[in-house]
């Protein structure tokens, strides 16, 4: 045992008494402090001079790390220089094009000027962001973006009063509020059709509480979440088509003047609100006793995920109109947005599959044995945790998704990346340096909100691990 | 009879608690229990033991339906167990059940864990589920851990919790597979004191345990398993100081020569 071993140290005998306690000592300066992070992650590793190798891979590693460090600040000044330092910031005199022309070109800049043309993308910037959305509407996409943000910050802020009823609003009206908001609603869809399917939708549900209280049969009874969700879905589809259809006085704006960020947020933002559902009562369906949800559910994740998202925006942009009724015309943009919802709600529902599968089933049998039937064990159990494990793969999918939307621009709608596209043909701006501008500001966007993500997932993952200690 | 002393002895009426019949179980092709006939009281306290693989837990894990069994009747309450998942969801709000790995929700704080049923199952307003959790975490004697996480407490301790989160239902049956064989030497005494004051509180207990002390001290009865069958069982005094059956000598044996 321990005590022996240094017992044997202090004395040759065996048996030792301590008389005093060893004293408790500050820590050594490589343990502690700038300095001892400094040692730690640069030094250590190239102070080593015992022999001649270890002095020689020591010499190596530093110039390794010299090596790299000039590197390393190297790029990031190009970066800087590029983009801040000798770019041309304004355009005083509305010389477009000749603002950033250098002097071989014609214009006033010193020869071998290569740096970003900010003039160009403020003269875009409304192009950028809103495509081609008529500009005194512009205030109901941005009270829509003001909206969603003060939302999203309220839910994201701890400590809050009532964060719960914000985020359902968040999830319900704000989504209604938005789709009005921002097509101006007064859609041509007869009110009879949408209350018959109103009606039919609530048939189904009232038809799956029967089916759960057991009247209508054992195969019908497990089957009755099913029927439910389909019932919930009819009612909300068309409790929108609804809304939709009404008059609220704001012109109608057709959705292909939509463009630039507005369409990769309403893409990315749909996509990620619905695709977290979806997936979980996917991931649910494929792991559930049930052969027919388990078929159900494994042969549309699969079927999902074994197909590229831009055939995907392809068959629905122009292979689902052939299969439609002649008259029934489906939004571009709706197709693409299902598109993409089902297809990340394939990914999230095997993220969320894994994270399932690392939860002991003495978890399912504890709620079991207490009387909690399955969708309350699933809610108030399992998925809190199983949702906890996965939070990075979660929020990888979703900067997956947000990456993606660049793809609907194949089928014609203008995302960002489509309108910064779009804008850079404009032979008015035409410079050397039009196209990495916008690249570039294309690129900080996409960061931001990559970014932004990432951090936050990382600020939830230490809140919950801090506070559940295992 | 022997049963009939030890039933006026520990104040057990003549209510049935449980009845197993003729009760057969498979997992694939192999038969996990075999021929079970079993009665419990209302009151009464079984210990269950055998050796590893004998389907003791399987057996227990039938009365609330967390197994299935293929063949013969189980009453709980005189609710009959079978595919009405009414029956089965009235059984298990009667029947609280204590596991050997505790299976805690480590999500949720010690409190939570306990008002989570009587909230959820029994539709109890909040403030009262967490007077009544308050009550048992007193009896299992750590209401000062009430806030904290189950990570954040020793093993007996949450043992401890497990049996008050049961016991937050208002059990009229308490199932307890292997309580203490997760535990520390040091914190088996814990769990099993806890357990002792529940039954001389009257609870109706099945138990499936190695602790031979415990048996003694509460069982009314003993039952010795083997190879999915009741080989033997009886009054505790007399299964360990009398056993009739070879298997049931080499077992005690084996368990109590150390
Ligand atoms: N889900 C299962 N599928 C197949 N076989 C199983 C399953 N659960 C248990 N068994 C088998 O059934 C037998 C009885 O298991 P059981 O867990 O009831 O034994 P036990 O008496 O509780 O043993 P222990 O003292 O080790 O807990 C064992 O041979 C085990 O391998
Ligand atoms: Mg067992």
């Amino acid at each position: 045992m321990a005590d022996h071993k240094h017992s044997a140290k202090q004395n040759s005998g065996h048996a030792f008494v301590r008389a005093e306690d060893a004293p408790l000592l500050p820590p050594p300066a490589t343990e502690a402090g700038l300095t001892g992070w400094l040692w730690q992650n640069i030094f250590a590793s190239m102070a080593d001079f015992s022999s001649a190798g270890a002095s020689l891979r020591s010499a190596c590693v530093a110039a390794l790390t010299v090596f790299l460090l000039y590197f390393g600040f190297a790029q990031i000044y190009t970066l800087l220089d590029f983009g801040v330092f000798s770019a041309v910031w304004s355009d005083p005199d509305e010389l477009k094009r000749e603002a950033c022309w250098t002097v071989d070109q014609g214009g006033g800049l010193p020869s071998g000027w290569h740096a970003a043309c900010w003039p160009f993308i403020y003269a875009k910037h409304k192009f950028i962001m809103y495509g081609a959305y008529p500009s005194e509407e512009l205030w109901r996409v941005n009270l829509s973006v003001l909206l969603g943000i003060a939302g999203l910050a309220y839910v994201l802020i701890e400590r809050l009063p009532r964060r719960r009823e914000v985020g359902a609003m968040m999830l319900t009206l704000y989504p209604l509020l938005c789709f009005i908001l921002l097509t101006g609603g007064n859609l041509a869809i007869p009110f009879g059709s949408i209350g018959l399917w109103l009606i039919i939708g609530l048939a189904v549900i009232s038809l799956g509480r029967l089916a759960k209280r057991g009247f209508l049969g054992s195969t019908l009874s497990e089957f009755h979440a099913l029927i439910g969700l389909t019932g919930w879905a009819f009612v909300i589809y068309n409790t929108v088509r609804g809304f939709g259809a009404v008059d609220f006085g704001l012109e109608p704006i057709d959705t292909r003047d939509w463009g630039g960020l507005l369409i990769t947020l309403v893409v990315a933002v749909t996509g990620i609100v619905v695709s977290l559902p979806l997936g979980i009562i996917l991931a649910l369906g494929r792991r559930s006793e049930m052969p027919a949800a388990r078929l159900i559910c494994t042969v549309f994740i699969e079927f999902w995920r074994g197909v590229p998202l831009i055939t995907v925006l392809f068959m629905a942009s122009v292979m689902l109109p052939l299969f439609l009724p002649e008259g029934v015309n489906f939004d571009n943009l709706l197709r693409a947005l299902i598109g993409v919802m089902l297809f990340s709600a394939a990914y999230m529902a095997e993220v969320i599959r894994g994270g399932l599968q690392a939860i002991d089933k003495g978890q399912y049998e504890g709620a079991q044995a207490m009387g909690l039937s399955y969708w309350q064990s699933m809610r108030l159990i399992i998925l809190p945790q199983a949702l906890t494990h996965v939070i990075p793969g979660i929020v990888n999918t979703f900067i997956g998704l947000f990456k993606d939307t660049t793809l609907v621009s194949i089928v014609g709608i203008f995302d960002l990346l489509g309108a910064g596209q779009s804008a850079i043909a404009d032979a008015a701006w035409s410079t050397p340096v039009q196209a990495t501008t916008m690249y570039l500001y294309i690129a900080i966007i996409f960061f931001v909100f990559c970014f932004g993500m990432s951090r936050y997932s990382i600020y939830m993952e230490n809140k919950l691990s801090k506070s559940r200690q295992h | 009879m022997a049963r009939k002393a030890a039933a006026t002895k520990m104040n057990i009426s003549d209510e049935v608690m449980i009845s197993m019949q003729a009760v057969n179980k498979w997992f694939g092709s192999f038969h996990v229990l075999r021929d079970i006939n079993l009665t419990v009281h209302k009151g009464e306290r079984i210990v269950i033991c055998g050796p590893s693989g004998s389907g003791k837990s399987t057996l227990i894990r039938c009365l609330n339906r967390l197994e299935e069994h293929q063949d013969g009747e189980i009453t709980v309450q005189g609710i009959t167990i079978n595919n009405d998942l009414k029956n089965i969801d009235e059984i298990r709000r009667d029947v609280g059940m204590v596991f050997q790995h505790f299976n805690l929700f480590p999500h949720l704080t010690i409190l939570e864990n306990c008002t989570l049923a009587p909230i959820w199952v029994r539709k109890m307003p909040k403030a009262e589920a967490e007077a009544i959790a308050m009550k048992y975490l007193e009896r299992v004697k750590i209401p000062e851990q009430a806030l904290k996480y189950p990570g954040q407490l020793s093993g007996g301790q949450q043992q401890r919790v497990a049996i008050a989160r049961s016991l937050c239902m208002e059990p009229k049956l308490m199932l307890f597979d292997e309580p203490t064989s997760a535990l520390d030497p040091e914190m088996i005494k814990e769990v099993l004191d806890t357990m002792v004051a529940l039954a001389e509180d009257g609870m109706s207990m099945v138990c499936v345990t190695h602790e031979m002390g415990f048996a003694r001290k509460v069982a009314n009865r003993v039952i010795f398993m083997d190879e999915g069958q009741i080989v033997e069982q009886n009054e505790p005094e007399a299964f360990f100081n009398n056993p009739q059956s070879d298997r049931t000598k080499l077992f005690l044996s084996q368990i109590l020569d150390h």
